[in-house]
């Protein structure tokens, strides 16, 4: 998998899939429509502000609520190149994965890194540096299994690539 | 060193003589559930997959009940879109308008879920079956899809957290007031990954409605299931609905968790959770002491508190009385049954002559989908399980999540109130 750059946008404890992607935009299941309404009721700007292959990063319990796969969906499909989290709730880790997107647990991270820091990760090898403020932390490395089931776009590819 | 419960029923799936915290496991499936939010994104996935159908027909439910009766035209096109595949694949448990419920109160209600089963659902509450001794979580739409598709998951096998009931709930407190309590001890992510076992003499105590809230209800505080034994209780709610053959797992005497939290039954006050996040708990008299909160909307209803006993509960609270004015309460029988039964009942009248509007089952207002959706500024004392911003409408109205004791109360007061105060 090739390293993740970007800015960071940041938010703090138990960002929930409503937030992420609010209910009433439920009545659709197509990822560019998803992605145009990606942290509206957290971050109203966060589709002005973003731009392609950014890193969202936020502390505990990422992702926790309901089990909508439309919230991965939509934060894969508006460009964000990895989610950073101390914590991320379990449903939504499961689905990150199933999708493709990458994500990776690290509470020093997750703490220290700040909204707008150019960060650059390693799926490799877990690592993740703070470009603006010169620091680094390791992160949790992916197993190969799952640096392969991300890189084909996620498990269905995955499974139909290993049939 | 023993098993708890969940591991001994993941064992089992897996077909394995014992599993541990930590293994990853392939386990059997004997039920994969979907709505009409997830659904549609599963059958997109499985329509990629080199497969030729669904592994069992018997053993895939799809309910359309978050959006139905269809709210708009893209909500028509997902429903018709799981009818679809449930014809051509022949689904024996496709629920059409008319006999669909809201999933988790509608499956126990026909017997599709019993005891030992392992169960996934693409939607977060589909703990709620832990109530009836099953083993099942929620999850998205791909793992549906490939559930379906092959009739197996992979699970990491949870650590437990074991609740040690004693006592019995005072009058006026319900199961959906332990769970919160609970919620509020541990917090949202207090059992991130976990199994929530529920055991102790005081679980005999509790009704199955109580169970199924309590069980529902694992998800916000982060765990993966939450599980209680089989009782008489149970069995004698199976026999009532299911026909199916049910293996009963027990958790070992020297099962290990992560922690053991005894509650007293008999100590919990009604309990209200106040926005924006299922933690952020307060008794009643908390509540009475810092002032008074004055509402806009009442929500009696959801996979959590839309059961039999729950209207019961509203109703006998509502009988004679009439709702304060200028409050909007919603009534929202689970199931046609439930439904059914309040008519039989008498209960529909009295929810209509004291104010109260009756819908259709659907889950609409619980996710800010319809029936029910709140304007800025708004407060809204709800049966549901989620007090997450924006999730009943505006992100500036606010929910507070209660019993259906305490929302009674609370739509007669115009404030928020339990049964003590009318």
């Amino acid at each position: 998998m090739e390293n993740a750059k970007g800015k960071v946008l940041k938010y703090g404890d138990n960002v929930d899939t409503d937030v992420i992607i609010p209910a009433r935009y439920l009545n659709s299941s197509d990822p560019a429509e998803l992605a145009l309404h990606c942290m509206e009721d957290i971050d109203k700007d966060f589709s002005k502000r973003m731009n392609k292959g950014d890193i969202i990063v936020a502390t505990k319990n990422f992702g926790c609520g309901s089990s909508r796969e439309h919230a991965p969906i939509a934060i894969k499909a508006s460009g964000i190149s990895c989610v950073i989290a101390e914590t991320f709730a379990r449903i939504f880790y499961r689905n990150a994965i199933n999708i493709g997107l990458p994500i990776i647990e690290c509470a020093e991270a997750s703490r220290e890194i700040e909204d707008g820091d150019e960060v650059e990760i390693d799926f490799n090898t877990g690592l993740i540096k703070d470009l603006t403020k010169g620091t680094s932390y390791q992160g949790q490395a992916f197993p190969e299994f799952m640096q392969k089931l991300i890189a084909s776009g996620g498990l269905v590819n995955y499974i139909n690539n290993n049939n | 060193m023993g098993m708890t419960m969940t591991q001994k029923i993941l064992a089992r799936a897996a077909g394995k003589e014992s599993v541990k915290a930590g293994d990853l496991i392939m386990a059997k499936l004997d039920l994969v559930l979907g709505n009409d939010i997830t659904s549609p994104v599963a059958i997109h996935e499985i329509e990629k997959m080199n497969v030729n159908g669904v592994f069992d027909k018997d053993k895939i439910a799809l309910v359309p009940d978050h959006f139905v009766p269809n709210k708009d035209i893209k909500s028509a096109e997902h429903c018709k879109c799981v009818r679809e595949f449930a014809r051509k694949n022949d689904i024996t448990n496709y629920f059409e308008v008319g006999e669909m419920g809201i999933e988790h109160a509608l499956l126990p209600e026909k017997g599709l879920t019993v005891p030992g089963d392992v169960i996934i659902g693409a939607d977060s509450h589909t703990c709620t079956y832990g109530a009836l001794g099953a083993f099942s979580t929620g999850v998205g739409s791909t793992d549906m899809a490939a559930g379906m598709a092959t009739g197996e998951a992979w699970f990491k096998v949870p650590s437990a957290i074991k609740f040690n009931l004693t006592g019995s709930l005072p009058s006026g407190v319900s199961g959906k007031d332990l769970i919160l309590h609970i919620i509020g001890k541990i917090g949202v992510d207090g059992a991130l990954y976990k199994s929530m076992e529920f055991a102790g003499p005081g679980v005999s105590a509790l009704s199955m409605d109580d169970r199924f809230t309590i069980a529902n209800m694992a998800i916000e505080a982060g765990g993966k299931n939450g599980i209680f034994p089989v009782d008489d209780k149970t069995i004698e709610y199976l026999n009532e609905h299911a026909t199916r053959k049910y293996t009963v797992f027990e958790a070992d005497e020297d099962a290990e968790y992560d922690e053991v939290i005894d509650i007293d039954l008999s100590m919990l006050r009604p309990t209200v959770s106040f926005p924006h996040l299922p933690e952020n708990t307060h008794t009643i008299d908390e509540i009475h002491k810092d002032g008074d909160i004055k509402i806009d909307q009442v929500v009696i209803g959801s996979c959590t508190n839309g059961r039999i006993s729950d209207m019961r509960i509203a109703a006998q609270i509502l009988k004679g009385r009439h709702v304060a004015k200028g409050i909007r309460v919603i009534v929202i029988p689970a199931t046609q049954a439930v439904y059914m039964q309040c008519l039989e009942e008498g209960l529909l009248k009295i929810f209509i002559e004291s104010g109260c509007v009756v819908s259709t089952p659907t889950c609409g207002p619980c996710l800010g989908g319809y029936m029910g959706v709140l304007a800025a500024g708004e407060k809204c004392v709800s049966t549901t399980n989620r007090n997450f911003v924006g999730r009943m409408g505006h992100v500036d109205s606010e929910i507070y999540l209660a019993s259906p004791s305490v929302a009674a109360a609370s739509a007669v007061k115009g404030i928020i109130s339990c049964v003590e105060d009318l």
